[in-house]
């Protein structure tokens, strides 16, 4: 996005006619757009949106053509392009991709990055906006959030957790994950209106905290991921920010105290409330949460936790690598990558496999429980059952009963370390 | 200090930082807010019970520099106390491409009783000659009897310290300001 209004010349327009007609615009394989329904652009994901005017001007016709008759679009297959769309209320959300996903699986990215606009203004804004004037250019109150989305799109891409809808956590010892939440529940325990306390580091879960009967889902979790990882800016100082959790309240702003437990331990802190003059006793509540857990030996367990990645048990010689999600606490485990998936382009393609496989199997219309793929490079079995789904990645020579012994292991692995790898119970202020 | 993965201000960051002047020992609590139009609404949290305000705004962009002057309003019709006012044009490392005069500014914040000054967080120049002007501001506006949350006192009471609240506006790639 860009702030210049300033009216192009001719030689201007013809220029900006011929932009996505270059190699530098042509060669990205998944195109992210958001238009008003009026038409105007509001972003792009590569390029700047001022310069495709005409473009968007294609996709809102393409709406209203078939809105005309009752109806809404929702994908146009075009050679070995996909064109998604996503329409919601005076939104319009466009995904054109080269990159073979499935049309359910571009249309929750699309979803994501309209739940990212509404998470930066709330929906009551968006649409008492367009109510107002149809016509209003969204850019202006969205200035400094394109990052945030770019950020966003490519977690959907890089990160198995949107795939899985999902949140990993960071392995600690039970006790210790306890005595953190305490930690944070005593501190907080005079400060009312507090609804969510949540300890992160990276894209993983320390420990969430919230209020007796509220949840939060893992696309809005993903969301406060994506709100910390992409702003640098959050670990130099405290910061009070507003941020709407679309699943949690559309309506309005929940105001997050955001901060770096301290210089030697990166772990980041929120401490979210409705209440939007809370920043002075939340910030002396964070101070003695760093108390404690310093005491405690908290603060070095997560460095320890953090400088040991997560991966495959040693005595499962067969499997490379597998994603695990636990149905009931939409948790999952996404060990490291490794040889021959260390690589970005690799761990990616596997990635891509994982999320074909995923695709497969929650068909709408004929889901599956199994698939067992061979190919030249690898074996990989998706299974789906009512309490968990898991995704693995085995060696390309390993029998059929030796690849089931080995999920044996994984699962009792799985269920022998669970206190350790899972959230298991949600604690509540 | 400036890092050039910085990057703008979400919401509002809040940070202290301690100055001395002679034998006066001012904390600074700062709010540097972020610029942007939507955070616009969240403003009189961080400038009420405000004893100064910085007005940063980047000299290669007229807009910013139109926009303090929105917020000089804003911050008239708002805070009753006085306040300590001071312009700033930041970036001055990008110079070949300034697009506000140093006098026009210079004009502008003598017409509104406030300092001017230039600085570049890139190369850390002229920050710390901000700061130092808001402190020694403050200590004069302490001596006003209107003034009635800024209070300089002997070492050793257990009165609440100095305190200092700034806004620095109207640049949305503002790096933060630290002492």
């Amino acid at each position: 996005m860009n702030d210049s209004t300033e009216p192009h010349t001719d030689d201007e327009a013809t220029a900006a006619d011929q932009f996505f007609d270059t190699n530098e615009w042509k060669k990205h394989d998944n195109h992210i757009f958001i238009l008003s329904s009026a038409g105007k652009p509001v972003y792009s994901r590569y390029g700047c949106e001022d310069k495709l005017v005409t473009l968007f001007g294609v996709m809102q016709a393409l709406v209203s053509f078939v809105q005309d008759s009752d109806d809404s679009i929702q994908a146009i297959y075009a050679g070995k392009s996909l064109v998604v769309f996503l329409i919601r209320g005076p939104i319009i959300l466009v995904s054109v991709s080269r990159s073979k996903e499935s049309v359910q699986h571009l249309s929750d990215q699309l979803t994501y990055v309209y739940n990212q606009v509404v998470s930066v203004l709330t929906l009551t804004q968006v649409t008492r906006i367009f109510e107002q004037r149809r016509n209003y250019d969204l850019r202006r109150l969205l200035t400094g959030s394109e990052r945030l989305i770019n950020h966003l799109l490519d977690f959907t891409e890089n990160e198995p957790e949107f795939t899985m809808n999902s949140v990993c956590c960071l392995p600690l010892s039970s006790s210790v994950r306890e005595t953190i939440s305490n930690a944070i529940i005593s501190c907080c325990s005079k400060i009312k209106n507090l609804v969510f306390g949540i300890l992160i580091t990276g894209n993983r879960l320390i420990t969430l905290v919230r209020l007796k009967k509220y949840h939060l889902k893992p696309c809005d979790l993903h969301l406060i991921f994506n709100m910390v990882s992409g702003s640098e800016s959050f670990k130099t100082a405290e910061n009070w920010t507003p941020i709407c959790l679309p699943n949690f309240d559309s309506s309005g702003f929940l105001h997050a105290h955001v901060s770096y437990l301290a210089d030697d331990c990166q772990a980041c802190l929120l401490l979210l409330t409705v209440d939007k003059d809370l920043f002075f006793p939340l910030s002396a509540a964070k101070k003695n949460i760093v108390k404690v857990l310093r005491r405690t030996q908290c603060l070095d367990a997560i460095n320890k936790a953090l400088k040991t990645p997560l991966s495959v048990p040693d005595d499962i010689q067969t499997v490379h690598h597998f994603l695990y999600k636990c149905k009931k606490t939409s948790q999952m485990l996404a060990p490291a990558m490794t040889t021959p998936y260390h690589t970005t382009e690799s761990a990616n393609e596997l990635l891509k496999q994982y999320e074909e496989m995923h695709s497969a199997i929650h068909q709408v219309g004929a889901p599956l429980n199994l698939i067992f793929q061979h190919t030249c490079t690898e074996i990989m079995l998706g299974w789906v059952n009512d309490n968990f789904e898991i995704y693995i990645t085995f060696k390309p020579l390993i029998s059929k009963s030796n690849c089931i012994e080995a999920v044996d292991k994984i699962l009792k692995w799985i269920q022998k370390e669970e206190d350790k790898l899972f959230m298991l119970n949600m604690p509540t202020f | 200090m400036f890092s050039h993965h910085i990057s703008p201000t979400i919401g509002a960051s809040f940070f202290t930082c301690n100055i001395n002047i002679d034998d006066t020992r001012i904390k600074l609590q700062v709010w540097d807010t972020a610029g942007q139009e939507r955070f616009r609404s969240m403003a009189p949290m961080y400038y009420r019970n405000a004893n100064a305000a910085l007005l940063v705004y980047d000299i290669t962009q007229p807009c910013t520099f139109s926009a303090i002057k929105s917020w000089v309003k804003e911050l008239q019709r708002n805070v009753e106390e006085p306040l300590v006012l001071c312009v700033v044009g930041n970036k001055t490392d990008l110079e070949t491409h300034r697009k506000v005069g140093r006098e026009e500014a210079s004009q502008y914040a003598a017409s509104i009783a406030a300092s001017y000054f230039e600085s570049s967080a890139l190369t850390d120049t002229g920050i710390e000659d901000v700061f130092l002007c808001c402190a020694s501001g403050m200590i004069t506006l302490s001596q006003d009897k209107l003034v009635r949350n800024l209070r300089v006192t002997t070492p050793h009471s257990d009165s609440p310290p100095t305190r200092l609240t700034s806004i620095p506006t109207g640049e949305n790639e503002k790096p933060p300001l630290c002492c």
